[in-house]
């Protein structure tokens, strides 16, 4: 599936390994929690790493391992839970992550203007067609008046 | 007044052509009800019994003749000829038509006005002090405060989905006139040892159905740490607040079940991280307060004599003037009410020709300003004592200065079962009912400062539960029913007040009303107004009474 990364939209190249699952060759991400238990046999991987957030889980508990991770994605259980917007934030704003944040799950095209504000850099699309109106809405101000990210 | 620069224009612009695409996609099939719900309830569109509901931000009440002229366009070309001020000092339309709505915000827009964020779980208009500026009692203006916590909540990309609204109130004055202790966070202006005025800092206020008075959670915040305070509240808010129950989602139940101490540690360890880098600077905070300069006063104010002349002459004026006028920190001048609570129509409404008379008013008496207060009424701040005889008189033909503010018949009231789709019960028809059996001005006077506060159901849109005398609206089996409360305040003395007893059936309602107002004209003590009374004697004597009768 292809996704929006920087305002372009380029193919998918990582695979989300699930908790009970084998790992893979290639870029792979997986949950926080397997993060947390499997962090040496991971390290181990050829490949990428990634890891997947949910709003449950705090940023202040990857900060010391976010050199380690090319990925972190913010999976949205629902539209209007809106602590993924603070953890961004705090991955970029308070622990300085440069890698892809990328934003999956429930999360709507109306929201992607401030998920990008707060840090977020890659949306998945929940399918296709909503590429095209993500892209669209990432531009819906071209002003602001607050600091946040960007 | 604060005027909108380009960057201002161009948000709201770009929030009206966001909010056209939205409705679009939705009315075309292309956005769930769900989603489209969550948006349109950020620009304020409420779906109510019989139509949409158009909420309009009133920025901390204030408002010029221009955009008073546009509400009354607004009603009279879009809606049925009248508007509603609500108990945050914002204006709602009750019967605009959906596909209509981006039109009537592009015409807001227009004006330097806008409907962000008057509704859904994100930060709400910032209310303040209906006087401020002019009010005798004032250590500092709150409204270029306010404007710079406007600017910084509105589309605030980290703080859009909080687990609940988020209400902040900000007072100056001596006398708490912003029912600051009832928000999610009120900011109070202080003077520190040294005279320098900061923020006292409130948190975990709030009414609705778990009616909480605030906490000091800082006694002192310097005024460049405004922002960064704000922001590392809302973001321990936004992370920690409860979001499994809306109806413990409010920062009062993270506050109450984590306690005022650990939520103070948390927000302090995230403020201490953020301070440094996001201060207000002395030129930022100047500037903004060069936006809320004082008009050009006439010195020779109060070198008039007719004032005084028709005062003695003409009993009519002199009532008006001692209920709906203020004091004004200039000599010369007062602050005169406009009372939307005239005894035939609903509390707060007014009517598109009576806004354009306002406005006209406000332009030639008020330096062209109007303000809403938080008891559903309106302002002009700014009258030369001698133009008081002659703004009486216009106001009285347009039905505009009944003598009742702060009295038993300027209540706040919701709109209840005929408008709302979360009422219980009926409040519009109540109040005219009660107002009907007070329809004794010298009674009401003799009665002097109550404050009346009816809502139609729990959520508590009209502060039942800081009434001196609180109704709430509840159903019982299909049928409307009232429960009463005693000794609730706002003010510095915050109080909730105190439950009378079993509900009273809705044909019984005004007779208990006027039944405890024969309680305290008969048992007061000599000058002792209502509020005194119920807590010199507590709620039995009303009691007895009350449920004597029934």
């Amino acid at each position: 599936m292809q996704l929006i990364k920087d305002q372009q939209i380029i193919d998918n190249t990582w695979q989300y390994i699930a908790d009970d699952d084998e790992l893979r060759a290639g870029d792979i991400s997986v949950s926080f929690a397997r993060w947390q238990c499997d962090k040496q046999q991971l390290l181990a991987h050829e490949g990428k790493l990634g890891v997947r957030m949910s709003s449950t889980d705090s940023a202040d508990e990857l900060a010391e391992d976010l050199e380690k991770l090319q990925l972190i994605e913010l999976d949205f259980p629902d539209f209007a839970d809106g602590r993924l917007f603070s953890q961004a934030w705090l991955l970029r704003g308070r622990y300085h992550y440069q890698g892809e944040i990328r934003a999956i799950g429930h999360y709507i095209p109306d929201q992607v203007f401030y998920l990008a504000r707060v840090g977020v850099n890659a949306f998945s699309p929940k399918v296709c067609e909503e590429l095209p109106d993500i892209m669209n809405k990432l531009n819906d101000f071209t002003v602001n008046y607050q600091r946040s990210i960007n | 007044m604060y005027q909108y620069t380009d960057t201002d224009q161009n948000l709201v612009d770009q929030r009206v052509a966001q909010f056209r695409r939205q409705t679009e996609q939705f009315l075309k099939g292309e956005l769930s009800e769900d989603h489209y719900r969550a948006l349109r309830l950020r620009n304020g569109v409420y779906i109510q019994t019989h139509a949409p509901l158009l909420r309009v931000a009133g920025p901390y009440g204030l408002l010029n003749s221009k955009q008073v002229r546009k509400l009354a366009h607004i009603a009279r070309f879009y809606d049925k000829n009248y508007c509603h001020f609500t108990t945050r000092q914002n204006i709602q339309f009750n019967w605009p038509k959906l596909e209509q709505i981006p039109d009537i915000l592009a015409e807001l827009a227009s004006v330097q006005m806008h409907s962000i964020q008057t509704s859904g779980n994100c930060m709400r208009n910032t209310t303040a002090d209906h006087l401020a500026g002019v009010c005798v009692d004032e250590i500092e203006d709150p409204r270029p405060y306010c404007e710079i916590i406007r600017q910084w909540t509105t589309l605030h990309p980290e703080f859009d989905y909080l687990p609940r609204k988020f209400k902040i109130a900000v007072s100056g004055a001596l006398h708490d006139r912003a029912a600051t202790q009832f928000h999610d966070i009120g900011l109070h202006l202080v003077k520190n040892a040294e005279g320098v005025v900061g923020f006292k800092v409130m948190v975990g206020g709030g009414l609705g159905r778990t009616p909480i008075i605030g906490q000091v959670i800082k006694p002192y915040l310097e005024k460049k740490h405004l922002l960064s305070y704000l922001e590392a509240v809302l973001r321990i808010y936004n992370l920690y607040g409860r979001r499994d129950n809306k109806y413990k989602a409010r920062i009062k139940i993270l506050v109450k079940e984590s306690s005022l101490a650990k939520f103070s540690a948390l927000v302090d360890k995230e403020w201490l991280q953020l301070k440094d880098n996001n201060e207000l600077s002395a030129e930022q905070i100047d500037a903004m307060c060069a936006q809320f300069s004082a008009p050009s006063y006439d010195d020779q104010a109060a070198e008039d004599q007719s004032f005084a002349q028709h005062q003695i002459t003409n009993q009519a004026f002199a009532t008006w003037v001692k209920h709906n006028t203020a004091d004004h920190k200039i000599a010369g001048y007062r602050a005169a009410f406009i009372s939307l609570k005239a005894p035939e129509s609903p509390p707060g409404d007014i009517s598109d020709d009576q806004l354009d008379a306002v406005a006209d008013l406000a332009d030639a008496y008020s330096f062209g300003e109007i303000r809403a207060t938080h008891r559903q009424n309106l302002i002009l701040a700014d009258i030369k004592q001698a133009d008081l005889f002659a703004l009486w008189q216009k106001l009285a033909e347009l039905k505009l200065a009944t003598p009742n503010i702060g009295t038993a018949t300027d209540m706040i009231c919701c709109p209840g079962l005929d408008f709302c789709s979360l009422a219980n019960a009926g409040s519009i028809g109540i109040a005219k009912e009660i107002n009907e059996a007070l329809d004794d001005m010298d009674y009401i006077h003799d009665i002097g400062d109550l404050k009346i506060n009816m809502s139609g159901c729990m959520n508590g849109c009209a502060h039942q539960s800081v009434g001196h005398i609180g109704i709430l609206g509840v159903d019982k089996k299909g049928t409307e029913w009232y429960q009463l409360t005693l000794g609730g305040s706002s003010e510095n003395n915050a109080a909730i007040g105190e439950r009378l007893g079993p509900a009273v059936a809705k044909d019984k309602i005004t007779l208990a009303i006027v039944t405890i107002l024969d309680v305290y004209i008969k048992q007061r003590l000599e000058e002792e107004s209502f509020l005194d009374m119920v807590s010199r004697v507590g709620i039995t004597p009303f009691k007895e009474q009350v449920y004597a009768t029934h």
